[in-house]
This record gives structure tokens, sequence and C-alpha cells, in this order.
């Protein structure tokens, strides 16, 4: 599906803002923890809607540090980009509607739900993945927790938690438990494996303090 | 043949050990391919049409202009012209096209003409239920009549348990290929070697015609065994797309809809005691819905655990509605069985003054396993600091958070289902062990692989375990907590037959005879002698070019003492509740579940503790909610459709006896027998801490609100 033309010349007009229709809608679903808004999102400018599509536009996402151009209509989400066109599967599929955190992703430093985000309005934002955790022969500090802590059973919910406890962890980098409880608050998980969470995420902050594999 | 019986505890050098899951970093890092996951080359995306009314006859269905909707490759009719349709979501038409969004258009410009008809949705009041109420016949046991008259001291009451959805992560669905005479499967399944013969049988096919593929499955908890109608349509998709491979999942809305539920449990309960609190009878006057195939209960178990009451009257009626179906969900029956009966026997133990756990311990010998019970009773209660916490109910104090605790039993079965493994053991010293088994997050890879390191004197990473696709040796579906006992024993078997092999290459040169020899720490050796011995690189190079191949078959009416079944558990919760809001907070959960020979205790645990957070989830939140206007389900969703989330839970504490005399009972599967207790004890904690009982789950702020007003008024 990935595209060999250049993109529209400038940026596409995607500014319409995803964040603003969040904002109007009075759901905050595509910001985990609180579903707080961020204060800047609130005093962004409302940019005029401009029309895209309909069919296939050429956009480039930067995605784990490297470009990626494709072509796919405006109304494809963030997270089904990622998966059926890009084969970045380690982000799931479940409520599809900013409930379960499955599809995590970390958007410009700011952990997402990838299904409520539309992938032209990703572009221009550094998108992080949780394949992008995975450089080098060694897990990441934080994978490595989770597998030590038996943070997981069936998976499916997995590489979202470990997505929005790398976004968690990176603001907050010695959470106390109960601030884990709250931090991961916006990951759900049918086998009932929140224990091993809650310890994997707690030592992954120790060791990441240490500095061993920031 | 060899010897099978496992080693002894204490001599076990990879079995027994807390050993991390084999694949825990593939699925941490997203690496793990779930079939949802895979896309084959070519892969078209289908959709499903359902149908919005609850009971509804299709008068016309027009497909034309989603046919004509540029991208579709192909367009299948399910509800042809006069086929009536019994619930909201039945499954209507289905479309395939080049992407997923161009599959949802055309399935919106399919135009279907209703019939609607009259349904019936809910089932909580019996009385409405009329004709779609199906009694089975009363069971009696003793006198029941003459223990009510002559009882001392008898509660009455009604209980509710609703019907609650699998709500797997990853939705039900497949990706399938159907090209010539040859049909390629990749299915989100709890059943890798069956699946596929199912998938044959509807599609007229020979069972050879179908390949099997799962690397993981993203949670199954029962729902996921058969090949489902959109598994056989998206294959009928797919040789009309000239054979494209056509993925077909679920969303969430039809996930939550059509893909099974658990059955509820409503009851009129009568229960009587002797004034010292010994039980004398029980009566019961139950109703359930399994969707449109009513049942889906067996009342027949009822009293639950404490079976052996001497008077007993049992009837049950399974009542046909017009929701999606019932299918098994983890432990059937019993969690809502265990809410049915110890909830009642809880209130009596209120009306007899009695603490509960007094009064659970004192009926122990009206259990099957009264020396388990008793046990295990007073192992949760000193876990929870049970004579520190209970307190008559009403006897809360001062505040508007209460506090209490609360108990309750389970029981399972869990032996080992029919499995074949196959061992080859290669020149070159690598190990395989292949099975047609399916990991469904129990860590059924890690466990093989300990098996088969143990038997071979081998590291768990000297084991290469294949599972998860149909050409392997047959090996049984996972329901019923049957998995861990079934391949840990047709590994052990194929492991040591093909040991056996490769000792008779090795016992000349080592001069010494088969039965003195042994595979330890990674060498054979002479028993008791390792200055004679190969390494097992060096054994194995004997085999100059040839492979052992050994298969192993376990047969669970020939166990062999390798596994076996039937647990008992107790599970108790410590709770507050704020009675101004009616939210239940988890402090606690102490559960203690019966083991046999546990492979791996850092997966038994977790087993345990999942098994624990889907009681809390199922005591406190989960719900179907069907809108008695529309017929639909109002909440299948994950916004409305609660689970509960990581600070939800409270602690958690779970004891096992991981002790020789458990360990030669064999092993025995744990998935099932630790989610039951669970639903009842947190439900017997809140009555405790607000002094009045909820009877009607989840304990939501409006269930627990409108029984403490019901107490006030």
């Amino acid at each position: 599906m990935s595209s060999k033309k250049e993109p529209q010349a400038g940026k596409p007009k995607a500014d319409f803002s995803r964040r603003g229709f969040l904002r109007g809608a009075g759901i905050g679903g595509g910001v985990l923890g609180t579903g707080l808004l961020e204060p800047e999102a609130q005093a962004e400018p409302q940019a005029s809607p401009a029309m895209l599509g309909p069919g296939e536009i050429p956009i480039t996402l930067t995605i784990n540090g490297k470009p990626h151009k494709l072509s796919l209509e405006p109304r494809v989400t963030l997270l089904d980009a990622l998966r059926e066109r890009l084969e970045l599967t380690g982000a799931k599929r479940v409520c599809d509607r900013g409930t379960c955190g499955a599809c995590t992703v970390i958007l410009d430093g700011k952990a997402m739900y990838s299904c409520t985000v539309l992938a032209v309005d990703a572009q221009g934002k550094q998108i992080q993945t949780v394949e992008g955790l995975t450089a080098g022969a060694r897990p990441h500090p934080i994978i490595a927790a989770f597998v030590n802590h038996d943070g997981m059973q069936c998976g499916y919910c997995t590489p979202g938690f470990v997505v929005a406890a790398k976004a968690f962890l990176d603001r907050n980098p010695s959470p106390t438990y109960d601030q884990v409880k709250a931090g991961l608050g916006g990951n759900l998980c049918r086998c009932g494996t929140y224990v091993g969470v809650r310890q994997a995420v707690l030592e992954a902050a120790k060791e990441l303090k240490g500095g061993r594999n920031a | 043949m060899p010897n099978y019986a496992y080693p002894p505890m204490e001599t076990r050098r990879v079995m027994g050990k807390r050993i991390s899951r084999q694949d825990g970093t593939a699925k941490a890092s997203g690496k793990a391919k779930y079939n949802s996951d895979v896309r084959p080359p070519g892969t078209v995306h289908a959709a499903l049409l359902t149908c919005p009314y609850a009971h509804a006859r299709v008068r016309s269905i027009d497909t034309r202009e989603a046919e004509q909707l540029q991208g579709v490759t192909a367009v299948r009719v399910i509800g042809v012209a006069g086929r009536e349709l019994n619930w909201a979501g039945a499954e209507v038409a289905v479309v395939s096209a080049v992407t997923e969004e161009i599959a949802r258009d055309a399935v919106r410009r399919i135009k279907v003409d209703y019939e609607v008809l009259p349904h019936l949705v809910r089932e909580e009041n019996l009385a409405r239920a009329g004709s779609r109420a199906k009694p089975a016949g009363e069971q009696v046991t003793g006198d029941p009549d003459k223990a009510f008259q002559e009882a001392e001291v008898m509660h009455q009451g009604e209980y509710g348990i609703p019907v609650i959805t699998h709500c797997c992560l990853e939705p039900h669905g497949q990706t399938v290929a159907w090209q010539g005479d040859k049909v390629e499967f990749w299915p989100s399944t709890q059943n890798i070697a069956g699946i596929g013969t199912d998938l044959a049988k509807n599609l007229e096919l020979p069972v050879t015609a179908v390949h099997s593929h799962m690397d993981y499955i993203g949670g199954g908890f029962g729902s996921k065994f058969a090949s489902d109608l959109w598994g056989v349509e998206a294959a009928r998709l797919s040789k009309a797309s000239g054979g494209k491979p056509v993925k077909l999942y679920l969303d969430r809305a039809a996930e939550l809809t059509i893909a099974g539920v658990r059955p509820s449990l409503y009851a009129r309960i009568r229960i009587a005691a002797r004034r010292d609190g010994t039980l004398t009878a029980w009566e019961s006057q139950s109703w359930a819905t399994g969707g449109y195939g009513g049942g889906g209960i067996n009342a027949d178990l009822l009293p639950y655990v404490y079976r052996n009451v001497p008077n007993r009257r049992i009837n049950h009626s399974a009542v046909s509605t017009n929701c999606g179906g019932a299918r098994a969900w983890r432990a059937p029956n019993h969690p809502q069985l265990s809410y049915i009966t110890c909830a009642p026997m809880d209130d009596l133990a209120d009306k007899l003054k009695m603490d509960s756990l007094d009064f659970f311990l004192k009926n122990a010998d009206f259990t099957v396993r009264p020396a388990v019970y008793r046990a295990q009773l007073q192992k949760a209660a000193e876990m929870i600091e049970w004579k520190k916490r209970w307190h008559p109910r009403g006897d809360s104090g001062p505040g508007h958070i209460k506090r209490g605790v609360g108990l309750a039993v389970g029981t399972w079965q869990g032996a080992g289902h029919g499995s074949n493994c196959r061992a080859n053991i290669h020149p070159d010293g690598s190990v395989e062990v292949e099975l047609a088994s399916q990991d469904l997050g129990t860590g059924t890879r890690t466990i093989i692989a300990q098996v088969a390191a143990e038997s071979l004197g081998l590291p768990i990473n000297a084991i290469q375990v294949k599972i998860g696709d149909s050409g392997l040796p047959q090996s049984g579906a996972s329901g019923g907590s049957t998995t861990v006992g079934g391949v840990s024993a047709s590994t052990r078997k194929a492991t040591l037959n093909a040991l056996e092999k490769l000792l008779e290459a090795v016992a000349g040169g080592l001069g010494a005879p088969l039965d003195q020899l042994e595979a330890v720490d990674g060498k054979i050796q002479v028993k008791g002698n390792p200055a004679k011995s190969l390494t097992w690189k060096a054994a194995c190079q004997k085999l100059g070019v040839r492979t052992i191949s050994e298969t192993g078959n376990h047969n669970p009416q020939n166990a062999m003492g390798l596994s076996t079944a039937g647990v008992g558990g107790v599970h108790m919760a410590d709770v507050s509740v704020d009675i101004e809001t009616g939210v239940v907070r988890m402090n606690k959960v102490a559960a203690v579940n019966d083991c046999g020979n546990v492979i791996n205790p850092k997966l038994a645990e977790s087993q345990v503790l999942g098994g624990v957070i889907m009681g809390v989830c199922a005591a406190l939140m989960e719900q179907r909610v069907m809108d008695e206007m529309t017929g639909r389900v109002l909440n299948a969703d994950m916004e409305f459709y609660k689970l509960a989330g990581i600070g939800d839970i409270g602690e958690i504490v779970v004891h096992m006896d991981i002790t020789p005399d458990h360990d030669k009972r064999g092993v025995i599967g744990l998935g099932e027998p630790s989610t039951v207790p669970t639903i009842a004890a947190i439900a017997n904690a809140v009555t405790n801490a607000i002094g009045v009982r909820a009877p009607v789950l989840p304990l939501t702020p409006r269930h627990v609100l409108a029984a403490l007003e019901r107490r006030s008024a």
C-alpha cells in the first residue's frame, strides 16, 4: 500500500483538529490516565476544517524515527494504518473507540489511543509504537520487567500496557504504587494480569533510573 | 517401556521452578503474531451485516448496490428472504472488499426489509417468560417437606446473577484462504486440532483439505472452539474472491452481542438448619437463560459443593430469550451455582447468629471433600484475618465507609485431555516437541518445555516447542482446564520414549546396560558414575544422520498417575463500601486453591490471580444489559460493558499447597477453579459490610443503594 509519490506540496491540510473534536464532543477518550486534556491542547486555536479525500491520499508518518510513505483514505485511523498498511501489529484493535488502551502509542511524548487518532492527523508528529522499544538484542527494561513479573497472560493487551508504562515512566520516573494504579488506569486486561503489571512497572522504574538501559 | 512417573519433587531441576513464560518477550514487545495480526499477501477484508431486531423475518434483501461498489470482491447473503432471525446481531450478509473501510461501506448499501416479530429479551421476571420458560423435571432427595416443617431456623430469599459476556480482547474471527481443494485457515481458537475438522464439515470438504495455524490467541475463556458461521462465510467469500485470503474479525459490538455469553441464574431459595447450625434442607426454584436455545445451567448441582444436604428439592426452568447464545464460560455453571448457594448459606448463618466461617466449617461433612474444605477454610481465614475482620451484620461501626468480609467455596475437575506429542532428537543435539495444542495465555508452551527439559536432563532453552498447527500430532481442545494435564503427560511420554532410543544408541559406547543410564545436567551418564558420561551433543552425534522421532499418547482413561481430577477451593474477600455512594472497594482477596503437581508455580499463580480478577469484574461490574423495547444489547462496547481496571482489584494473595502429598496426585488444571468462588465471596463481604443483602449482581452502586434503601424503608 505504500506510495512512491511525494506527499502533496506542503503539509496536507490535515490540521482540522482531532483534539478540537474531542474537546467539542466533551470526551477525553483519546488521552490516557485521567482523561483530562492537556492545557496546551485547550489553548490551541481551532484550525479551520479542510476537505481531504474522498479516496486515498498520500501521507507520511514518522514512526519510531523513520518516515513511512503511504496512501490511504483520510478516514483511516492511525491504528488501522499501523496494523493493516504497515505490519506494525503490536498495537491491537480491541474496543476501537478509546476505552481499553490496547492500541496505545506515544504521539509527541504523550500516550494516545491510536484508534481515536486519524492517520492524516498524525503527520508531522513523532509516533512511537511498541516496536520502537525493541532495538538491539536486549529487551527494553519495561518489557523485561513485564516478563519477569508475568504481567501478561494471553498477551493481547500487553503491548498497550508496555507503551502506556513507557509514557507514564517518562513523565514520572519514580512513581509510587498508587501512582502506578492511577497512571495505568487507561488500559484494560481481560485475563486479569494487573498484579504482575503493577510489580513490573515499579521494577522497570527502578531499572530505568539506574540508567542501565534508558 | 520407560518409567513415566515424575522424579521426586525435590530432585526436579526444571519442573516446579518459577520460570518466566518462554514467549513473554515476544508478547510484551508486540512481536507475537496473533491471527488477527496475520495478513497473507493479497488479503481482502470482510464486514458483517447483522440483524437490528431481536426477532424478525427477512421479507427481502437487495445486495445490488453493494456488489456494484468499486473494490468489493464478493457478497454473500445469509438471511435469505423468508429466513427467521431470532436475536439482534444474527448474521444477515457478509461482504469482502480490498479494504475494511470499503467492506463496511458495502454493508451499509445492502437493503433489507424485515417483518419485525415479538421478542423476549429479559428473563429476571420468570412470570413474564410464559411459554418461553421450559421447566426441567423436579429432583427430590430425602423428604424436604418434612424437613422444612421441622426446621428450627429457616431462611428464604431471591438471588440473581446476570448474563455476562466473554469479552475476549482479540475478537472472534479468522483469516481464511480457499484455493482449489485446499483451505488455509488462521482462526482465533482454543481448538487448533479440531477447528479445521469443524470447518471442513461445514464446507463439505474432506477434513484433510483444511490446514489450521495459530501461534497466539488473544483470549477465549470457553468461547472459541467452533469454526462459526463467520468462519464458514469467510471461507466462501474467499472462494468467491478467486481464492484471496479473507480476513473477518467481529467488531466489538458484534463480539459482545453474538460471540457467546455466560448464562444467567436467578433463584428462589429456601434453606433450613437446626439451631446448632447443621443444615437440614435445601429447596430451589431457579431459572436461567443462555439465549434462544434456553438453558445452559445444570441446576442439579445445587446446593453447590454442599451437595449432601439430606433433604433437597430442585426445580429449574430454562428460559429462551431473543439474545445471542451462550457458550462455555470459564468454569461453566460453577460461579453462578457458587453464588446461588453460598449467598443463602451466608444469610442463613446470619439468622442463626453464627459466624459464617463457623457455619461453613460445621457443615463441611456435606461436601464431597470435608477435609480439603476444612483445611482451606482455615487457611483462607488466616490469610484474610477473618477472626479480626468478621463482625455480625449491622455492626460495622460509625462513619459512611463500612468494611466487611465474606467467603465462598468452589470445585472443579481438571483432568488432562487426550493428547499426542512427538519428540524429535536430532543428530546436532537439538530437540523439538510437537503437538497440535494451543497456549491460551496459561503458559502451555512453557510447561511443555519444562516437562521435556526435565525428562531429557536439559536446560529449558534446549527445547523447541512447536504448537498451533493442525498438522502436528493431535491434542485436545483447551476447555475444562484439561490442557496442562494432557500436554504434560503426552510430552513426558514422548520425550522419555525418544530418550530411550538415544540411550540405546550410546549404551554400547558407555559400556552399561540401558537401565543403568540416565540423562542429567546435559549429559548421558552411567547412574552414580558421572565420570562415565557423554555430553548431550556428543551422544546425539552418535545418531549419525538419523533423527529420533518418537510419540507419546495421553489417554484420560489410563492416566498412569500423571494427571488427575477433582479440586476444592475457598476464596475470602475483604471490602469497604461507601453507604452514601454505594461504591464497593476491594481491599483484599485471599484465594486458597487446591492443586496437584504444579509444573510452574509462577504461571499457576497467574492463573489464580486472573481467576480472582475476573471474579471481581463479575461481582462488581459486569452485566449484559438488554433493552426491553428494542431488544438490543445496550452496552455492546467497552465503555459500558465494565471491566475492572488496574486500580480496582485491591490486594490478592494466593495459596496453593505445593507439597509431596499434593504432587503425587498428578497434574490438575487450575484455570477454571480459580475463578469460581470469588464472586460469592465478594457478595458475602459486601453483605457483611452493609448489613443487608443486595441479592442481584453485579454490586453496582445502584444495586447496593437499593438494598440499603430497602433496609431503611
